[in-house]
């Protein structure tokens, strides 16, 4: 690492600061749920699901770029590491969730409520 | 012999010596990352399974709202606030872990030591807290009836949810006590036996018209579980042959058995790394104590295992989004 010896303590304070009000944000919203993101509908889930979901990759990329000093590692190690990671998951992910909601449209008709 | 040992043909250090550093990473830093890699694939797995089966039973999935309400010493209905300061906890102790590596490229010892034992506390107040979670999802809070066809009836009374000891009256009417080991034969003890029986909350329902019961189906356009009204809600009680309190592996009074399955499984695993990453910092800590990283001349170790605590926080901030919030 080019910059190992000198101190990096402000900016692992704003990015404590700015994960904590993202978090504050997250937990506001799932208090209030305001009915216009809660119970309206886009792209599959709730607009506000989708903010839910977009904010913990936000936390997720502070986390590992700043705390886990990604982002002083050689470029390909890096990509090593995440593109892996991203490709992998997301495979798994889509393929579960499709295979969730077939589940449900087929299994779905035979239960009696 | 030598064909079944490997000796360094020239004397070059090899990589375990530490001379060479691929990527400008040393051998342990690099492992690290390729094992936490494997690690947060476990992980995803876990929660892509989590969302497979929530997918499948989408429209009578418990709604977390509902089942996390509580904070300690304090009554009432808190939905998130609790799970939201174990986050705050962990996030914070990653902060004074991210802090002691800083002092570590500077080779201040007591600082590091400070703020490891810091992160040390931290993640002994998470993991105590995900004790008192796990303890109060066990014990259960209201009660439920738990139908032939493996649905779970809850009771309500002016649209918010009541336990069974605010509404249940008489007695059980089958003189049935819990079987302990101090009567009949020694060291054997049975199955515990509710404080109600269902014919008695049955007969309760009936006596009391402000009581409905509440479905585990979701209304999609509100996204409320349904309540049944005072006929339909009878018919479904009738079919009730067992008295769920709590949380387990084989009932959830909550709603659908596998939520609690995927609750214990996967927060359990997570906390599980919480428990084995502060065990390995207290051994860092007092490595750092004894000066051996001092002598050594580099913390690099501090930043290994630094990684793997970061890694705890990340997996965590992810169980927070599909577990309370989504």
């Amino acid at each position: 690492m080019a910059h190992a010896h000198e101190s990096n303590v402000k900016r692992i304070w704003m990015v404590f600061g700015l994960l904590s009000v993202v978090t504050v944000v997250e937990v506001a919203l799932g208090i209030i749920k305001p009915e216009i993101l809660y119970l309206t509908r886009f792209l599959g889930t709730s607009p506000l699901n989708w903010i839910f979901i977009i904010l913990t990759l936000f936390k997720a990329y502070y986390i590992t770029w700043t705390f886990m000093h990604m982002e002083g590692e050689k470029t390909w190690f890096r990509r090593a590491v995440v593109w892996i990671a991203l490709f992998l998951i997301c495979y798994l992910v889509t393929l579960l969730l499709i295979e969730g909601g077939y589940l449900f449209d087929t299994l779905g008709p035979l239960v009696n409520w | 012999m030598e064909a079944n040992i490997a000796i360094p043909s020239d004397s070059r250090e090899t990589w375990s010596g530490g001379g060479v550093r691929p990527f400008g990473a040393s051998y342990g830093k690099m492992m690290m990352w390729f094992f936490i890699l494997s690690d947060a694939l476990t992980f995803s797995g876990f929660l892509a399974a989590y969302g497979l089966t929530r997918f499948k039973f989408i429209d009578a999935w418990p709604i977390a709202d509902e089942v996390f309400t509580h904070i300690p010493f304090v009554h009432g209905n808190y939905p998130m606030y609790y799970v939201a300061f174990m986050t705050f906890i962990l996030i914070f102790s990653s902060v004074t872990m991210v802090l002691a590596v800083d002092a570590g490229h500077n080779m201040k010892k007591n600082k590091v030591s400070w703020y490891l034992f810091a992160t040390i506390i931290g993640g002994l107040i998470f993991v105590g807290s995900q004790a008192w979670e796990w303890k109060t999802f066990i014990n259960g809070s209201y009660g439920a009836i738990k139908t032939s066809d493996e649905r779970i009836l809850h009771f309500v009374k002016d649209g918010h949810q009541i336990a069974l000891s605010d509404f249940v009256v008489g007695n059980r009417g089958d003189e049935r006590i819990t079987h302990t080991k101090k009567n009949g034969l020694w060291f054997v003890s049975g199955e515990t036996v509710p404080k109600y029986s269902v014919s008695q909350v049955i007969a309760s329902y009936k006596a009391d018209p402000s009581i409905q019961v509440k479905s585990e189906l979701v209304n999609v356009d509100k996204k409320q579980k349904v309540i049944l009204s005072r006929e339909k809600g009878l018919e479904e009680l009738l079919k009730g042959n067992q008295i769920v309190e709590g949380a387990n592996l084989q009932v959830n009074e909550y709603g659908n058995t596998i939520f609690a399955n995927f609750f214990f499984f996967i927060t359990g695993f997570h906390g599980f790394h919480v428990f084995s990453g502060i065990l390995i910092n207290i051994i860092i800590f007092f490595n750092v104590a004894l000066g051996t990283y001092e002598k050594r001349g580099s913390y690099e170790m501090v930043e290994k295992v630094g990684l793997y605590w970061h890694f705890v926080d990340l997996v965590w901030v992810f169980v927070f989004t599909f577990f309370y919030l989504v």
